[in-house]
C-alpha cells in the first residue's frame, strides 16, 4: 500500500510526513509514505494527503503548476475512490471557491466557499487549541469525542453549503468548520500532525479507513 | 472555545540547552531534543526555542536541533533568535519549525516582516518585541538582547508589524525578564488590547499565579516561561490544573505520555 503526501511547494511537509510515518510504524501498517510532486505517483497511490500552508490562491496556483497533478488527484480520488485527507488549506482547497487575495476555483469536492474570518470581536488568526463539537459520526473520528482538542492556525474558514458535509466544528465567535467529509474524502481545518495524541489518533483512523 | 496556551521556552546555545529542565529520566539534560520530547509528552501546548548562539556560522547546529525535534514532537514549534531574512525563515521552516520569530532584523528593516509573511503566510511569522518601560505607561523597543535603545514605542510598533503581516506578537518585558516577579501586566494589556493577532506574554514568570495573571489581567493569548518549568518546580499538568482552578479554560494535560 502507498500513501502520497502531495508536494506542491506549500510550506513544510516534514511535520506531516513524520507524523504519518510514526503512526505507520507504531501500528505496524504495510504502507509506504512518500512526499511527492510526481503526478503518476499520486495517480497510483492507495491514499492521498493534501497538506497546505499559506494563502488559498498561492496554494491553488502551486497545485496547478505541478504538471498533471490535478488530473492525478481526479484519477486517484474521484475516479478510483482512494481515501483522501486535506489538511488546513488542503481542506479549504476541497471547497467550490476561495476568496483569499482574489477569487479562485477550488477542487469542488465540498460545496461551499472559503472566506475571511472577521477580526471584529476575536483575534485572527485563530491560533491554538480548540475543542471539537462532533455533529456527524465519521470513521476518521473514531475514538475521538466532542471536547477533544486540536491545533488550529488559520485566518480563513470553509463555509459549507450542505450541512451534511459538516462533520465537526469548533466555536470561535461562532461555529467554524473543523472536519468536513463526503464519500471517500475528508478534510481537517486543524493540523492533526501538530495535535499530539488526538491528532495521531485521527491519522491512524485515516490510514485504516475503508470508505 | 480557543484555549490560552502554555509555552515552555528553551534557550539554546551552540545546539545545547543553556537553561533547562533537570528531570531524572533525561538521558542528556543539555540536549534540547530530549527536553522537547518531555514537554511534548507532558502536553505542552507549544514549544519555543530561542537561539542565543552568538555567531551566525553556528546556525546549522540549530537547524539540526530543529530537525531532530520535529522528528519526534507533534506539537507546534516556534524558533527565534538571529533570524535576519526570508531565507533564514525558509531554512527554519524547512527544518521543521512551524513559526519563526523575527526580532532585531524587523526593527532594522520592517519590510522583512512583510516579505516573509507574503512568502510563507502570516500564520508562521511571529515578531518578537522586547520592551522596556521608559516612563509610566510608556515602553520602548530594545534590540540586541535588550542592550540597544531604539526610541520606538512598543505598542505602536506591535500594531505596525501586524499591519505588515505578523501573525503573532511574542512580547517580552526586558524589565521583568529573569526577575521572577511576574509579567509587566500593563505592557501586556496595552499591546494585547491594541492588536488583533494573538499576543504571547513573556518575561518575569516566577509562580503559577503569574501565568494566570498574564491571561486574565494581561489579556494574553498565550503565556511563555522558562525557569519555572525547567527546574522541575512545576509540570505542565500542574500548570493546567492551577489555571483551570482559577477559572481559566485550558486544554487538559494528557493522563499519560502521548501515544496512539
Amino acid at each position: 500500500m502507498t500513501l502520497a503526501i502531495v508536494d506542491y511547494g506549500s510550506g513544510n511537509l516534514r511535520s506531516a510526513s513524520r507524523a504519518f510515518e510514526r503512526v505507520v510504524r507504531e501500528l505496524g501498517l504495510d504502507i509506504a509514505v512518500s512526499v511527492t510532486a510526481d503526478a503518476d505517483t499520486v495517480a497510483r497511490a492507495d491514499r492521498v494527503v493534501l497538506p497546505g500552508v499559506g494563502a488559498f490562491g498561492d496554494c491553488r496556483r502551486g497545485l496547478a503548476a505541478v504538471p498533471g497533478m490535478e488530473d492525478a488527484l481526479e484519477q486517484a480520488v474521484v475516479r478510483r475512490g482512494a481515501p483522501f485527507l486535506g489538511i488546513c488549506v488542503g481542506m479549504q482547497l476541497m471547497a467550490t471557491r476561495g476568496f483569499e487575495h482574489g477569487e479562485f476555483e477550488g477542487l469542488g469536492w465540498i460545496a461551499g466557499d472559503v472566506a475571511a474570518m472577521a477580526a471584529d470581536d476575536r483575534r485572527v488568526p485563530h491560533m491554538g487549541w480548540n475543542d471539537l463539537r462532533i455533529h456527524n459520526k465519521h470513521p476518521v473520528l473514531a475514538g475521538l469525542a466532542t471536547g477533544d482538542h486540536m491545533y488550529f492556525v488559520h485566518s480563513y474558514q470553509l463555509l459549507c453549503a450542505d450541512e451534511r458535509d459538516l462533520v465537526a466544528t469548533v466555536d470561535y465567535g461562532g461555529a467554524i468548520a473543523a472536519v468536513v467529509a463526503r464519500d471517500n474524502r475528508v478534510g481537517t481545518q486543524f493540523h492533526p500532525e501538530k495535535s499530539q495524541a488526538a491528532g495521531l489518533r485521527l491519522i491512524a483512523n485515516f490510514l485504516t479507513w475503508r470508505p | 472555545m480557543l484555549k490560552p496556551r502554555v509555552i515552555p521556552c528553551l534557550d539554546v546555545k551552540d545546539g545545547r540547552v543553556v537553561k533547562g529542565i533537570n528531570f531524572v529520566d533525561l538521558r542528556d539534560a543539555g540536549d534540547p531534543v530530549e527536553q522537547a520530547r518531555i514537554y511534548d509528552a507532558q502536553g505542552a501546548d507549544e514549544l519555543c526555542f530561542l537561539d542565543i548562539t552568538a555567531s551566525h556560522e553556528d546556525r546549522d547546529t540549530l537547524l539540526d536541533v530543529v530537525s531532530r525535534t520535529a522528528d519526534m514532537c507533534f506539537m507546534p514549534l516556534t524558533v527565534g533568535g538571529g533570524v535576519r531574512s526570508p531565507d533564514d525563515v525558509r531554512r527554519l521552516l524547512r527544518a521543521g519549525a512551524d513559526k519563526v520569530a523575527i526580532n532585531t532584523a524587523a526593527v532594522a528593516r520592517p519590510d522583512v516582516v512583510r516579505e516573509a509573511a507574503e512568502i510563507f503566510g502570516s500564520q508562521c511569522i511571529v515578531v518578537a518585541v522586547d520592551a522596556r518601560a521608559t516612563a509610566p505607561g510608556k515602553w520602548e523597543i530594545f534590540t540586541h538582547g535588550g542592550r540597544t535603545r531604539t526610541g520606538i514605542d512598543a505598542v505602536d510598533w506591535s500594531a505596525r508589524v501586524t499591519e505588515l503581516g505578523a501573525g503573532e506578537i511574542l512580547l517580552t518585558s526586558m524589565d521583568r525578564d529573569g526577575t521572577c516577579s511576574g509579567f509587566d501586566l500593563d505592557l501586556t494589556r496595552a499591546v494585547a488590547d491594541r492588536v488583533t493577532v494573538p499576543v504571547v506574554a513573556s518575561g518575569g514568570v516566577g509562580t503559577l499565579a503569574h501565568l494566570a495573571d498574564g491571561i486574565a489581567r494581561g489579556h494574553a493569548s498565550a503565556v511563555l516561561a522558562a525557569s519555572i518549568f525547567h527546574f522541575g518546580e512545576v509540570s505542565i499538568a500542574e500548570t493546567k490544573s492551577f489555571l483551570a482552578a482559577q477559572g481559566i479554560p485550558v486544554r487538559p494535560a494528557p493522563d499519560t505520555a502521548a501515544g496512539i
